[in-house]
């Protein structure tokens, strides 16, 4: 793709490109507008794209994690700066760990003959179309009533006197709790994923680095891992991505510290009356991160959504 | 001896994490699943405190009316979504796929819409749908239009349109990716016998695009199903039950109507569903490969 000769196209083509660019990128920079709009300007609608800007929508959303107090609030309702950390935290740790496990168990399901090895690989397959709410029922059980240590064992007690609170220590409303379900979620699509970025892996490579004496895990960390840069670029983008963006696990299994944002929005929306300039303000953050990415990232997430549907 | 054993050992070492993690937060919460659907059982009551009753949720769920819309909806949605992307969406890749300036940018900017969240997703359509500050509504008045009631009357298809929306991308540069790895020498071949550009997409393009097209499809029918949030926000299920899909229904009945065995049997059901899906995918691409290998096999013995 190196040669810089483009054909000539007719007008109307090119109409139709900007047609396209407007409609799928038009909502969200309508968002972006509006959330710099005073509540009065948007349900007046005057104005259109002439209006005074103004940042009191992100400071409402912020006002817990600002150093100054917005002198139009009286009360500070909304604890999104706690939610956004939540997801951050979940988000990246589960990104991390999803991504380290993978990209091992995509390593010896290709490379490795191993009694099992089939059954394994079917299994992810098989798994990585169950949709969260098929999970919700399940998970929300178990992590309430399965997955916990007795308050009077050992373990669970010595939690229960650091932390304080009642009853047995369980999985649900931690941050553990959500991080491992999204990495159990997560991991049969980037072992998928990962699969066909290991495969191009020249295996003489492999093979020159073990006759020099290299032990297989000194091959993976040394030898595998950094070839294979782009498969995990693209693994961890859509990770993070599904993490980040989920809503009806961590509705099930968050509790009042633990929320993350897609919770917050989700809840300030059902109520009577929304107030339409902070909804929009918050969305555009949760937004923003997914974005950044894209505009930087754009050829290996791509990459990986081809590899993901036409390889597998 | 021991090095033998440890190299043994080293697959099983790989694989260990992942299979502990998929086995206790995935597998077994799925067995745990298909037992409770067994079960009368409310949020309250642990397991072992609900009573059994066979497949009797099964049974009730397969004569309620208010199931069989949801599964109606659900059915619809999909069918609508992946045929107009489908069709849109490689329309598009057939048209764009030419040699011309700003082709990545033109691609990132329209993966955007499926990388920010389903959640902000539905927020904006819900503002545009507004009856009387969204956009649209603003827009057919100004043209002096009647006002149409897009979340009230017409909600499916305006949860359908915000899907389309969201993930005709996806179906394009998948698309489009399929029809720039096309070897060009058939192509190139049918142009010089005089092919009209209709023609090579109809007789060339399309036919050797069908394997990924197919894939595709049948990916994009997956996900159908497990839409959740954009419909959430955008219409709550309603009116009625207009857009409640199957998977707002379970959680529906696992957290409003408390019914934790119901909403275990539908998972069941959708579970099923998406089963029979995954497999066809799956023994499609394995019939295409052995064809691919036959008929390879084919051209050499002619050689």
């Amino acid at each position: 793709m190196s040669d810089k000769s483009y054909d000539k196209q007719n007008p109307a083509f090119y109409a139709l490109l900007i047609t396209l660019i407007f409609m799928s990128v038009g909502p969200i920079v309508l968002m972006f507008a509006n959330s710099f709009k005073l509540d009065v300007d948007i349900t007046s609608g005057t104005g259109g794209l002439l209006f005074m800007p103004t940042i009191q929508n992100y400071e409402t959303a912020l006002c817990d994690v600002l150093w100054y107090e917005p002198e139009h609030l009286d009360f500070c309702g909304l604890k999104f700066g706690g939610a956004f950390l939540n997801s951050l935290v979940i988000a990246l740790v589960s990104t991390i760990l999803t991504l380290v496990i993978g990209c091992m168990a995509a390593y010896a399901l290709v490379r490795f003959r191993f009694m099992g090895r089939d059954a394994a690989s079917l299994t992810t397959l098989l798994v990585r179309m169950v949709p969260p709410a098929v999970l919700l029922v399940p998970v929300f059980g178990l992590w309430n009533n399965e997955f916990c240590l007795d308050k009077n064992g050992f373990l669970g007690g010595m939690i229960r006197d650091t932390f304080g609170g009642r009853g047995d220590v369980c999985l649900a409303g931690t941050h553990s709790g959500i991080i491992l379900i999204y990495v159990a979620m997560n991991l049969p699509f980037v072992i998928w994923i990962l699969q066909s970025f290991i495969l191009q892996v020249p295996r003489s490579l492999e093979e020159a680095a073990r006759v020099d004496g290299a032990g297989p895990f000194q091959v993976f960390f040394k030898i595998v891992l950094p070839l294979i840069k782009p498969g995990l670029a693209a693994a961890a983008i859509f990770t993070f991505r599904i993490a980040w963006n989920e809503y009806l696990l961590a509705s099930a299994l968050s509790d009042r510290d633990t929320k993350t944002v897609p919770i917050l929005i989700v809840n300030n929306m059902s109520e009577f009356n929304v107030e339409w300039g902070v909804i929009m303000a918050t969305g555009m953050l949760l937004a923003i991160p997914p974005i950044i990415f894209t505009l930087f990232a754009s050829r290996q997430i791509i990459t990986g959504m081809t590899a993901g549907a036409v390889k597998g | 001896m021991t090095s033998q054993f440890f190299n043994r050992m080293t697959p099983y070492m790989f694989m260990a994490p992942a299979g502990i993690i998929m086995a206790i937060a995935l597998i077994y919460p799925l067995g745990y699943m298909m037992y409770g659907s067994l079960l009368d059982w409310n949020p309250s009551q642990s397991i072992g405190e609900a009573e059994f009753v066979g497949l009797k949720n099964y049974v009730t769920l397969w004569f309620d009316p208010a199931f069989r819309e949801s599964l109606g909806v659900t059915l619809t949605f999909a069918f609508f979504v992946v045929v107009a992307e489908m069709l849109i969406g490689v329309g598009l890749a057939l048209l764009l796929d030419r040699n011309i300036r700003g082709m990545s940018v033109l691609r990132t900017l329209f993966i955007l819409p499926m990388m920010i969240a389903p959640v902000v997703v539905g927020l904006m359509w819900r503002y545009m749908y507004h009856p009387s500050i969204g956009i649209f509504n603003r827009f057919l008045d100004k043209v002096g239009l009647e006002k149409v009631d897009w979340l009230g009357q017409n909600a499916l298809m305006s949860v359908i349109l915000a899907d389309i929306w969201q993930w005709t991308p996806f179906i394009f540069i998948l698309s489009l990716a399929a029809l720039q790895s096309l070897p060009q020498s058939a192509i190139e071949a049918s142009r010089i016998d005089g092919a009209t550009p209709w023609q090579q997409i109809v007789y060339i393009k399309l036919p050797m695009m069908l394997p990924i097209l197919i894939v595709t499809a049948l990916l994009r029918l997956i996900d159908a199903f497990k839409v959740l949030e954009v419909i959430l926000v955008m219409t709550e299920g309603g009116p009625g039950l207009s857009t409640e899909i199957l998977a707002l229904r379970i959680s529906r009945t696992a957290t409003e109507f408390r019914e934790l065995g119901v909403a275990a049997a539908m998972s069941n059901y959708l579970l099923m569903l998406l089963m029979i899906l995954t497999v066809s995918m799956f023994a499609f691409t394995r019939w295409q490969e052995r064809r691919a290998n036959r008929l390879a096999a084919a051209i050499q013995e002619d050689e």
